[in-house]
């Protein structure tokens, strides 16, 4: 019984700890201007490994049939992000495209 | 400048449809994890004490099969080891904050809530209430991801399972999010790079690789080596005459 909450606790504190390291030693340690710099990638490669395992290994297995639907949403809803640059316009018609070629 | 409220308000605004999305998976989540016969309230808690999807998913599945805790703690760790990351991308800009914003935010640090708060804090190099847009977008997340799970617990094996599709729609966001910032070949490069390399991890034939998330940190490391050689390579060639 106590064990599932100490196992979970564990877990929050493990997880807290990594994100809070490097914030909690700044200042007093700095990585360098070129590991800064490295880093702006950081956002664009981290969500890039969502959107693609996620459109081609929907079930874990790569499908680039044109039946995989989150294939297709993706393409077609990356295309429509590159021409407009507009997060809503993206949202709104990805979203409609979603809905659409997941009930077909 | 930019007053605390403005700030809040913006990463409100900016982190909404993400969290939004994420609430289909905390509905997962709830169900999934009363499966594993997990108390109700102890499943609510996993989504605030260790508030990290990946994790809370993978963990749930192990104590439902009576893992030892180690190795549970263990597993939590290399899924998560990528907040390394998100934590060294912010650390400069959390340099002049007390303890206790430094504690609330990294508590607040999750995948969906850095994207928009290091994208921001990069927009706006100096405006010194930015931490408030970090906190907004954090506290965001983290209600959509509480009321989630507390739907997936209640009302979970109500809901139709023809609505799977629903899971994408995180990631119509994320694209939403994403792609308008690839203003150059290098970000064009660290946003395929990632994705081929993550795809191609997460193909190879050990169940292992992708239960522990490689795929996304091996992705994100590859990503993030071709934006540097990029970028080395156009001014290496703008320098040249």
């Amino acid at each position: 019984m106590n064990n599932i909450w100490l196992t979970i606790i564990g877990m929050g504190v493990i997880t807290f700890l990594i994100r809070f390291s490097l914030i909690l030693l700044a200042g007093r340690f700095s990585l360098g201007e070129r590991a800064n710099r490295a880093l702006r990638y950081a956002p664009v490669a981290i969500l890039s490994t969502f959107i693609f395992t996620e459109m081609v290994q929907p079930g874990g297995q790569i499908d680039l049939s044109l039946g995989n639907f989150r294939l297709l949403t993706g393409i077609l809803t990356i295309a429509i992000a590159w021409w407009t640059r507009n997060i809503w316009l993206t949202m709104i018609s990805g979203g409609l495209l979603l809905w659409l070629l997941a009930s077909l | 400048m930019r007053s605390s409220r403005n700030e809040l308000w913006a990463g409100i605004r900016t982190e909404l449809p993400i969290a939004l999305s994420t609430i289909p998976f905390g509905i997962i989540f709830g169900v999934l994890a009363l499966q594993a016969g997990i108390p109700p309230l102890v499943a609510q808690a996993m989504s605030s004490v260790v508030f990290a999807g990946s994790a809370q998913f993978i963990g749930a599945g192990m104590i439902g099969d009576g893992d030892p805790m180690l190795i549970i703690w263990l597993t939590t760790l290399i899924i998560n080891i990528r907040h390394l990351l998100y934590s060294a991308t912010l650390a400069p800009y959390a340099e002049k904050l007390s303890l206790g914003w430094k504690v609330v935010l990294s508590y607040l640090l999750t995948d969906e809530a850095f994207v928009p708060t290091a994208l921001h804090y990069q927009e706006e190099p100096a405006a010194p209430k930015r931490h408030w847009y970090w906190f907004g977008a954090g506290i965001t997340l983290w209600t959509c991801w509480q009321l989630g799970t507390l739907a997936g617990i209640l009302i979970g094996d109500q809901l139709p399972p023809s609505l799977a599709w629903l899971d994408f729609a995180l990631i119509v966001t994320f694209i939403g999010m994403i792609v308008p910032v690839l203003r150059d070949r290098p970000m064009v490069g660290a946003f395929v790079a990632a994705g081929l390399a993550a795809v191609l991890t997460n193909a190879l034939p050990f169940p292992i690789v992708s239960q522990y998330k490689l795929p996304i940190l091996v992705g994100a490391i590859a990503g993030i080596a071709a934006g540097v050689f990029l970028e080395a390579m156009l001014e290496a060639r703008q320098s040249t005459p």
